[in-house]
C-alpha cells in the first residue's frame, strides 16, 4: 500500500544526530586531517563576513556608514550606536511606522502557525484511529498534493478572497491565515498521520474499552505524545510564514497590512544606499528566527529535514 | 502603540473564533443519537482538514483553465505556452531557472559534502558547522539585503573594494545591474547579476547540506571505511568509492530539497534583481509579476502549470529515493 511505504522524516528517532565516534578515532582523525580542517575554518569565517558586516553597520553611525566600508570600524571601535534601530523602528514605508510591521509579521506568524498544526493534527487523528469509509483513498489524495506548489493557487484563491469576503476591520489578515493553512496542509497531514499512526495501538485500544471518547483519547494521550512531531513542524512553520513574502503580497491587500518582509523590499527598492536604515530593519527582522536556530536547533533541523517531501 | 494592541486583538479574536467553532461542532455532533454521532464526530476531526485540502484542489484545477486565458479572460487556446516557448524574453527566463537548478543545486551539493567531510571529528566541529548553517534561518529578503550591500556599487561594498585592491585602475561595477556575462550577452546564458544572486542561495543551501550530510557521514560504520584501506584505498579513494554510494540516498534527498527551493525562488528576485529586471527573473518571479503587478492571469496561470510540471518528476525521485532508503536500512 502506497500509504505506508512513503517517507516518514521525523517519525524515527534522530539517533543519527548524534556524535557515536569513540575518541580515539576522533582524534586520530583530527590529526590525519590537516588541511582539510584548516579549509573547513576557512569557509565557516567566509560564511559568516556578509552576515557580520551586516550587523556591524547597523551599529556605526549614518556618516560613518555611507564614509567608509564596515571594515573600517575596527579601527575606531568606538564610533558605535543605536540609533539606527530607534531611526528605523519610526521610520515611514508608505506612510507607516516600520514597528507596525513588525506587528503584522507577529500576528499573521502565529495563528498561522497554529491553525493548519492543530487542524492536521485533528485529521492525522482521524486517519490513524477512527474508522470511516474512503479513509485510505482519501489520504493517497492527501500525499498526492504534496506535489502542488503553492502558486497554482494563487491566482483562483484570491480571487475567491477578493471582494468582501472578510470585512475591512479585520485588515486582510484572516485570507493570509487560510492561504498559509491551506498550503500547509498536505505536508502537516502527511507528517502527523505517519507519527500518531505509529504510537503503540494498544493503549489507545485500552483507552476506548475504559470508554474514553476520542476527544479524551487524542487530548490526553496522542497529543503529549506527539510532542517531537508538533514542535518540529511548529518551527518549520513559525519560520516559513514568518519569513514569508509571496503569500502576504498576494493575499494580503494595502501596505497597511503587509509583514517586515514587504517593508524591507519595499526599502530596498525605495531607500537602496539608505543603509543606516536596512540594516537594523533587516536585523530587526531577523532577530525572532535567530533566537528559534539557537535555541532549538535540534528540532529545526529536523523541521527542515521533514519539509523535504513538499513538492 | 495602537498596532501592537490591535495586533494582539486580531490574534486573541481569531484564536478564540477558532477554538469555539471547533468546541461547538464537537459538542453538536456530541448531542446527536447513537447511529450518527459516531460519524458527526468522524466529520469534526477530518472535515476541517479535508476543506482546506479543497482549498488546494479546486483552485489548482481552475488554475488549469485559466492558463488557457489571455489577460481579458477572453479564450486563448495554447496561445499562453507558444508565447512563453517563443518569446525571448521567457526563454530567457526558462534558461535561467534550468541554469539555477544546475548550479546552486550542483554547488550548495558539493559544498556541503565537502564542509561535511572534512569538518567530521575535527576539534571545534559543531561551531564550525553552526557558522556555515545559521544563514538557513535568514530570510531570502534578509539575506538579499545583506548581500545587496556585499555587492554595492558605493565605497562601502565589499566585493568592489576587493577589486580595488587588484594591480591598475579599477572601474566600479555595478554587479546587479550587469546582465552580461563577461561581455557575453544571450538569452542562452545566465548573466553575472544572476550568477552573483545564486551565490545568495548557495550561501544559504550549503548549510542545509551540510547538517543533512554530516549526519549520513556520521552513520557510516567505520569497519567499512577500514576495510577499504587495509586492501589498500588512499583516503580519497575511500571517500568516493565507500562512503559517498553509502549516502547516496541523502544525497539526493538534499538535491532533491534544493532543486525545489530553487524552482521556487522568488523573494530573492524581488530583493536583489528589482523583481526580474536586468535579466534576472526565474519561473517562480515571473509567475507572480505577471499574475499580480501586470494583471495577465493567464500567463500567470500558464507559468504556475509549468512549475507544476516541474515539480513533479523532482518529487517522484525523491519519493522513490526515500523508499528505497528506508528499505535500505
Amino acid at each position: 500500500m502506497a500509504t505506508t511505504e512513503l517517507p516518514s522524516s521525523i517519525t524515527p528517532a534522530p539517533t543519527e544526530f548524534r556524535d557515536q565516534t569513540p575518541v580515539s578515532t576522533k582524534v586520530a582523525n583530527a590529526v590525519s586531517w590537516g588541511p582539510g580542517k584548516y579549509a573547513v575554518w576557512l569557509i565557516a569565517f567566509v560564511w559568516t563576513i556578509p552576515t557580520f558586516g551586516l550587523l556591524i553597520t547597523s551599529f556605526r553611525p549614518e556618516d560613518d556608514i555611507k564614509s567608509t566600508g564596515w571594515w573600517v570600524w575596527f579601527t575606531e571601535p568606538a564610533n558605535v550606536t543605536t540609533e539606527n534601530y530607534t531611526t528605523v523602528l519610526s521610520d515611514k514605508v508608505g506612510g507607516i511606522p516600520f514597528s507596525d510591521f513588525f506587528w503584522n509579521t507577529v500576528r499573521i506568524a502565529i495563528p498561522a502557525s497554529i491553525f493548519p498544526l492543530v487542524i492536521a493534527a485533528f485529521a492525522a487523528y482521524a486517519f490513524s484511529w477512527m474508522k470511516f469509509k474512503g479513509r485510505d483513498t482519501l489520504f493517497v489524495v492527501v500525499v498526492a498534493l504534496l506535489v502542488v506548489p503553492l502558486q497554482m493557487c494563487l491566482i483562483p484563491l484570491l480571487r475567491f478572497f477578493s471582494g468582501s469576503f472578510f470585512p475591512d476591520q479585520l485588515e486582510g489578515v484572516p485570507s493570509i491565515w487560510i492561504a498559509h493553512s491551506i498550503f500547509a496542509m498536505p505536508l502537516a497531514i502527511f507528517l502527523l498521520k505517519n507519527f500518531i499512526g505509529s504510537l503503540p495501538g494498544e493503549v489507545i485500544e485500552a483507552a476506548r474499552v475504559d470508554g474514553a471518547s476520542h476527544m479524551t483519547i487524542f487530548l490526553r494521550i496522542v497529543l503529549p505524545l506527539s510532542v517531537p512531531a508538533l514542535a518540529s513542524l511548529a518551527i518549520f512553520q513559525f519560520l516559513w510564514v514568518w519569513n514569508d513574502l509571496l503569500v502576504a503580497k498576494v493575499f494580503g491587500g494595502g501596505a497597511r497590512n503587509q509583514p517586515m518582509t514587504f517593508a524591507l523590499v519595499d526599502m530596498v527598492g525605495n531607500k537602496g544606499n539608505e543603509w543606516q536604515l536596512l540594516t537594523a530593519g533587516a536585523f530587526v527582522a531577523m532577530v525572532v528566527p535567530l533566537i528559534v536556530f539557537m535555541s532549538l536547533q535540534r528540532y529545526f533541523v529536523r523541521g527542515l529535514m521533514a519539509g523535504s517531501v513538499k513538492g | 502603540m495602537s498596532q501592537i494592541f490591535r495586533s494582539l486583538a486580531l490574534v486573541g479574536i481569531g484564536i478564540i473564533v477558532f477554538v469555539s467553532v471547533l468546541a461547538i461542532l464537537y459538542w453538536l455532533a456530541s448531542r446527536l443519537p447513537e447511529p450518527w454521532r459516531e460519524r458527526a464526530r468522524v466529520a469534526v476531526f477530518v472535515g476541517p482538514g479535508v476543506l482546506l485540502l479543497l482549498g488546494l484542489v479546486i483552485p489548482s484545477l481552475m488554475n488549469f483553465r485559466y492558463s488557457f486565458n489571455d489577460r481579458n479572460d477572453e479564450w486563448y487556446g495554447f496561445g499562453n505556452y507558444r508565447d512563453i516557448f517563443t518569446n525571448e524574453n521567457n526563454i530567457k527566463v526558462l534558461t535561467n531557472t534550468l541554469w539555477w537548478g544546475l548550479l546552486v543545486t550542483g554547488l550548495s551539493t558539493g559544498i556541503g559534502l565537502l564542509i561535511a567531510r572534512f569538518a567530521d571529528k575535527t576539534r571545534g566541529e559543531p561551531v564550525a558547522k553552526a557558522a556555515i548553517f545559521l544563514p538557513t534561518a535568514i530570510s531570502f529578503v534578509g539575506a538579499g539585503i545583506i548581500w545587496n550591500f556585499v555587492y554595492s556599487p558605493k565605497e562601502y561594498g565589499l566585493l568592489n573594494s576587493m577589486l580595488q585592491l587588484l594591480p591598475g585602475e579599477q572601474d566600479t561595477q555595478f554587479f546587479l545591474q550587469e546582465s552580461s556575462l563577461f561581455g557575453m550577452q544571450s538569452e542562452w546564458i545566465p548573466g553575472l547579476n544572476t550568477l552573483l544572486i545564486m551565490v545568495v542561495i548557495i550561501w544559504i543551501q550549503a548549510g542545509f547540506a551540510t547538517v543533512v550530510l554530516s549526519a549520513a557521514l556520521k552513520g557510516v560504520p567505520d569497519d567499512l571505511v577500514e576495510a577499504a584501506k587495509i586492501d589498500g584505498a588512499t583516503e580519497n579513494q575511500a571517500f568516493y568509492k565507500v562512503v559517498v554510494p553509502y549516502i547516496k540516498g541523502t544525497i539526493i534527498t538534499v538535491m532533491t530539497t534544493t532543486v525545489i527551493v530553487v524552482l521556487k525562488i522568488f523573494d530573492i528576485i524581488q530583493t536583489m534583481g528589482k523583481g526580474g529586471s536586468f535579466g534576472t527573473s526565474t519561473m517562480a518571479n515571473e509567475m507572480y509579476e505577471q499574475a499580480f503587478p501586470q494583471n495577465n492571469d493567464g500567463l500567470g496561470a500558464a507559468w504556475a502549470v509549468l512549475l507544476f510540471v516541474a515539480v513533479i518528476p523532482i518529487v517522484f525521485i525523491n519519493t522513490r529515493n526515500q523508499r528505497a532508503m528506508r528499505e535500505g536500512r
